[in-house]
C-alpha cells in the first residue's frame, strides 16, 4: 500500500473512533441531564404521538424554520434534503462486492449534489450579505459552509466532469475500510481533498455546531408532552431535595416559618 | 432620572431594523443589595473569586438542566430567531437578537467547557468572562423579558428564555442580582405578597371593594372572603389585583363570577399573591418556596380547588410547574402533596385558571349578559406571552388562544384579532415581563412595547379597536404606562373579566350571599356539590 493510501486510512479510523466516541459521550451527558420543568413551546401537543409527529415534522419539513424565514429554510432543507440523497447513493462505496438492483434506484441521487451546493451556497450568502446574520457569524461558521461546499463541489466534479476518479479503485478502498481488507485509493487530488474534509467533518462533528444533530432530539421545548397537571413530572435532583426538605417542612408547616 | 430616549415612531408595517451596535448599552437595572440578597440566599456584594463562582455555577446548572446543555450546544447560527424579538425590533441593539443574546453566554460556555473554545476561542468565538462581559450580562439578561418568542421559531426549539434565566442565576450566584426582582420576592416569601400587604391592610382593601361593589350594582352583596377555611376554591391572583388598574377591575368581575355561580371561595393572606419572580431569576428553589405558601395556604384553609387569577407568569408557574414543585395536580409522593391531592376534587382540573372557570360556567349556561353593556367598545386580545407560549387552557389543543377570546365575545359584540403574526403562539411581548416592569427599565420598557403597538395601531386605525383586553397583571401594568407614549389612551387596556364584570347579569337571588367569615352550614355544602355535579 502507498504511503498515502495507509495515511487515509489511518486518518478514517481515527476519524471514526473521535465521532463514535465524541457522538457516544454527547448523547451520553445530554441523555443524563435531567429536565426539571416542563418547558414544551406552544403550539403544545397534548400527547405522546403529538409529540412524535410534531419531531418529525420539525426533523423532516423543518416546520419551524419554515415559519420562521422562507429564505433560510429554502437554503437549509435543499441542503440537509439534497446530502441525505447524496449520503444514500453513496452507501454503494461501501457496499461490499456486486450492488443489488436496488441500487439502481439511488442512481438519480446524483443530482441532489445542486441542490446541496445550491442551498450552501445561500446560506453562504446570507451569512455574508444579511447584516443579523453576519453579527453573529463566527470564523467557524463560515469555515463550515466552505467546507461542505468543497466537499460538495469536488464530489460533483468527479460526477459531472471528465474528471472521473477510478471508481472501481474508490470502491475497493471504501469498502476495504469497512471489511478490514485494505487497499490503495485513487490519488486525485480532488479525490483526495473530497476524502479529507469527509474526514475531517467527521472528527469535528462532537465538538463543534453539528450538535444539532442529536439536539433537536433532545431539546425539551419541542420533545415534551404538554400534560403538567395530570402526570408529574419530576427531575432526581429534585426529588432528593424535596425528600430532603420534608422533615424541615413537617415542622413548618401550619406554622409561619 | 431615567435618561431620555427617543420614543419609536409606529411603522404601518413592522421592519427589521439595521443593526445599531451599543445603543442599548448600559448599566442595566439598579441591582440588589445585601438586605435583599442574603434572604433568597445570595450573596450581598459582588465575591472576590466572582469569576470561578459564576464558571462553577455555569457547570452546575448545565449539569441540572438539560435545557441549558443542549441549548447551547445545539445552535447552528442560523439567524432565524435574529429578527424575532421584540426587544431588538423596538431597539435595534443587534445584542437584543436572541442569538446573540445567548452567545453572551454561549461564548463563555465555549471557553470554559468546550474543547473548541478552550484551544480555539477565536475561530468559534469563545469568549473569558470578564468585567465588561459581566456587564453585558446584567444589562442584555435584563432587556430579555423571557417571552419565549424566539424559541417558536428556532429549528432546535431553543429558548432564549431558559439561558437568560440560567445567567440571571450564576449573577445572583456571584452576588450580582436585580434589586426589583429580589426585593419583591423578600417581601412574597415573608408577606405573602409582592406589594408587601399584611393582612389587615388586605382585609381592609377587600371590605371596600365590596362597599364599592355593592353601591355600584345597587345592592347586590358581592363578597370577598380572606382566610375563609372550608371553602371550596382558594384564588390566587397576583398582588396587583388588590390596588392597581385596571387589574381591580378585573377582580371585581372573578367576585361576579363567583356570586353568580354560588360558590364559596376564598382569598388567602398566607398565599396573596399569584406572581413568582422566582422563574423570573431562574432559581428553583427561591420559585419553589413561593409555590409552597400556596399549597400551605390551600391545605390550610382546605379548600378542594385551587384556581389562578389573571396572570401570564403565575398561570405559567401554576399550569406548568406546580405539580413538580408542591404536586397541585397529580402524581406527587411527598405526605402534604398527597394531603393535598386526597383534599382536593379531581374532577376539576388543578389548578384552574379563572378564564377556565368562566368559560365552563358560560358554556353550560349559567351566567347572562347584557353584551350591549361593552357596545362601546371594539375589543382585541393580547396574547399575555407565557400564557400562550407556555401553558394550555381547556385540555384542548390551542386552548389557551380559545377560551379567553370565546369568553370575550360571550361578553362583547365588537371584538377583532390583530394581525395573525402577532398573536397566539407568535405573541408580542407587552414589553415589560420578566422582571422588566421597573422604571429603571423604561427605556427598553417602551422600546420593547413598539411591535404590539404597531400591530394595536393597525387595528385601532382599520377597525376601530379601541379596548385592549388582557389576562396578565404585568401586560396590565405595562401598557398602562407605555400606551400613551404612542398616543393611545392608557384607559384603553382593561381585564377579560373587567368586560365580563361590565355585561354580566346579576340575577342571583341574595339569600345565596352569606355573611363575611361564617363557617358552612351542611345545608350550603349540599347545595354547592349539587352545583359542582352539573
Amino acid at each position: 500500500m502507498s504511503v498515502i493510501s495507509i495515511f487515509f486510512t489511518a486518518l478514517f479510523y481515527i476519524s471514526l473512533i473521535v465521532f463514535l466516541v465524541g457522538m457516544a459521550r454527547k448523547i451520553h451527558q445530554f441523555w443524563i441531564t435531567p429536565v426539571p420543568l416542563k418547558i414544551p413551546t406552544a403550539p403544545t401537543p397534548l400527547t405522546q404521538t403529538g409529540v412524535v409527529m410534531r419531531m418529525m415534522r420539525e426533523v423532516v419539513l423543518f416546520e419551524s424554520l419554515f415559519k420562521s424565514n422562507k429564505w433560510i429554510w429554502l437554503f437549509g432543507w435543499l441542503f440537509h434534503f439534497g446530502l441525505l440523497l447524496v449520503l444514500i447513493r453513496h452507501i454503494r462505496y461501501f457496499w461490499p462486492g456486486d450492488l443489488p438492483g436496488i441500487f439502481l434506484l439511488t442512481q438519480p441521487f446524483k443530482y441532489a449534489a445542486f441542490a446541496m451546493i445550491i442551498g450552501l451556497v445561500g446560506l453562504m450568502l446570507r451569512r455574508i450579505f444579511v447584516e443579523r446574520i453576519r453579527y453573529i457569524s463566527s470564523p467557524s461558521d463560515y469555515l463550515m459552509l466552505i467546507m461542505l461546499l468543497i466537499i460538495g463541489a469536488s464530489g460533483a466534479v468527479m460526477t459531472f466532469t471528465s474528471n472521473h476518479t477510478d471508481i472501481i479503485m474508490v470502491k475497493e478502498f471504501v469498502s476495504g475500510l469497512v471489511s478490514f481488507n485494505w487497499s490503495n485509493l485513487p490519488t486525485e487530488v480532488h479525490f483526495l481533498v473530497h476524502i479529507f474534509l469527509v474526514f475531517v467533518l467527521m472528527a469535528i462533528f462532537p465538538i463543534s455546531k453539528l450538535l444539532h444533530v442529536p439536539g433537536i432530539f433532545f431539546s425539551p421545548t419541542l420533545n415534551q408532552v404538554d400534560d403538567a397537571r395530570s402526570k408529574r413530572h419530576i427531575s432526581p435532583w429534585a426529588l432528593k431535595q424535596e425528600q430532603e426538605h420534608a422533615t424541615r417542612l413537617e415542622q413548618t408547616l401550619g406554622k409561619d416559618e | 432620572m431615567a435618561k431620555e430616549f427617543d420614543i419609536p415612531v409606529l411603522p404601518t408595517y413592522l421592519e427589521i431594523p439595521e443593526l445599531k451596535e451599543g445603543i442599548m448599552d448600559g448599566k442595566g437595572p439598579f441591582k440588589s443589595v445585601q438586605e435583599f440578597q442574603n434572604p433568597l440566599g445570595f450573596p450581598g456584594e459582588k465575591v472576590d473569586n466572582w469569576q470561578q463562582v459564576a464558571i462553577d455555577k455555569m457547570g452546575e446548572l448545565k449539569s441540572k438542566y438539560r435545557s441549558v446543555q443542549v441549548f447551547l450546544d445545539s445552535c447552528v447560527k442560523c439567524g432565524a430567531c435574529t429578527d424575532k424579538c421584540h426587544y431588538f425590533l423596538g431597539s435595534s441593539d443587534p445584542k437584543n437578537m436572541p442569538v446573540a443574546r445567548q452567545d453572551l453566554f454561549r461564548s463563555v460556555y465555549r471557553r470554559h467547557f468546550t474543547f473548541s473554545g478552550k484551544y480555539f476561542p477565536k475561530l468559534v468565538g469563545a469568549k473569558e468572562l470578564d468585567d465588561d462581559m459581566l456587564d453585558d450580562w446584567y444589562n442584555y439578561f435584563h432587556q430579555c423579558s423571557q417571552c419565549r418568542r424566539c424559541s417558536v421559531f428556532c429549528p432546535y426549539g431553543i429558548d432564549t428564555a431558559e439561558i437568560s434565566m440560567a445567567a440571571r442565576e450564576v449573577m445572583d450566584a456571584v452576588g450580582i442580582g436585580q434589586k426589583y426582582c429580589n426585593q419583591i420576592l423578600g417581601k412574597a416569601l415573608t408577606i405573602g405578597n409582592n406589594l408587601g400587604l399584611p393582612e389587615p391592610a388586605l382585609r381592609d382593601t377587600l371590605l371596600d371593594l365590596e362597599e364599592e361593589i355593592e353601591e355600584e350594582t345597587g345592592g347586590v352583596a358581592v363578597k370577598y372572603p380572606l382566610d375563609q377555611k372550608g371553602a371550596e376554591i382558594l384564588l390566587i391572583t397576583p398582588s396587583a389585583d388588590f390596588f392597581a388598574e385596571p387589574h381591580i377591575d378585573g377582580l371585581i368581575g372573578y367576585g361576579k363570577v363567583f356570586h353568580q355561580d354560588g360558590v364559596s371561595w376564598t382569598l388567602s393572606s398566607y398565599a396573596s399573591e399569584g406572581a413568582n419572580f422566582g422563574m423570573f431569576i431562574g432559581s428553583y428553589d427561591v420559585m419553589r418556596k413561593a409555590a409552597l405558601r400556596i399549597r400551605k395556604a390551600a391545605l390550610d384553609l382546605e379548600v378542594s380547588r385551587v384556581m389562578v387569577g389573571e396572570c401570564g407568569h403565575a398561570w405559567r408557574v401554576a399550569y406548568s410547574f406546580w405539580n413538580t414543585l408542591s404536586g397541585v395536580g397529580k402524581g406527587a409522593t411527598d405526605e402534604f402533596a398527597q394531603k393535598l391531592q386526597d383534599q382536593l376534587d379531581h374532577r376539576y382540573p388543578q389548578p384552574q385558571h379563572i378564564i377556565e372557570y368562566t368559560h365552563d360556567l358560560i358554556q353550560r349556561g349559567q351566567l347572562s349578559f347584557d353584551k350591549s353593556a361593552n357596545d362601546d367598545r371594539t375589543v382585541t386580545f393580547h396574547d399575555s406571552c407565557n400564557v400562550a407560549r407556555a401553558t394550555n387552557m381547556g385540555g384542548i389543543p390551542g386552548g389557551q388562544f380559545i377560551l379567553p377570546r370565546d369568553v370575550i365575545k360571550a361578553v362583547c359584540n365588537n371584538y377583532v384579532d390583530m394581525e395573525r403574526s402577532t398573536i397566539k403562539e407568535a405573541t408580542f411581548c407587552c414589553g415589560g415581563g420578566g422582571g422588566l416592569l421597573t422604571d429603571d427599565l423604561m427605556e427598553i420598557r417602551v422600546k420593547g412595547a413598539m411591535p404590539r403597538m404597531q400591530a394595536l395601531k393597525a387595528v385601532a386605525k382599520n377597525n376601530g379597536v379601541n379596548t385592549l383586553a388582557a389576562i396578565c397583571a404585568i401586560c396590565k401594568s405595562q401598557f398602562s404606562k407605555v400606551l400613551p407614549k404612542f398616543d393611545f389612551d392608557p384607559y384603553m387596556i382593561v381585564s377579560v373579566h373587567q368586560l365580563v364584570s361590565e355585561a354580566i347579569i346579576m340575577d342571583k337571588p341574595q339569600t345565596a350571599v352569606q355573611k363575611d367569615q361564617q363557617p358552612q352550614t351542611d345545608t350550603d355544602d349540599a347545595k354547592l356539590a349539587e352545583t359542582a355535579e352539573t
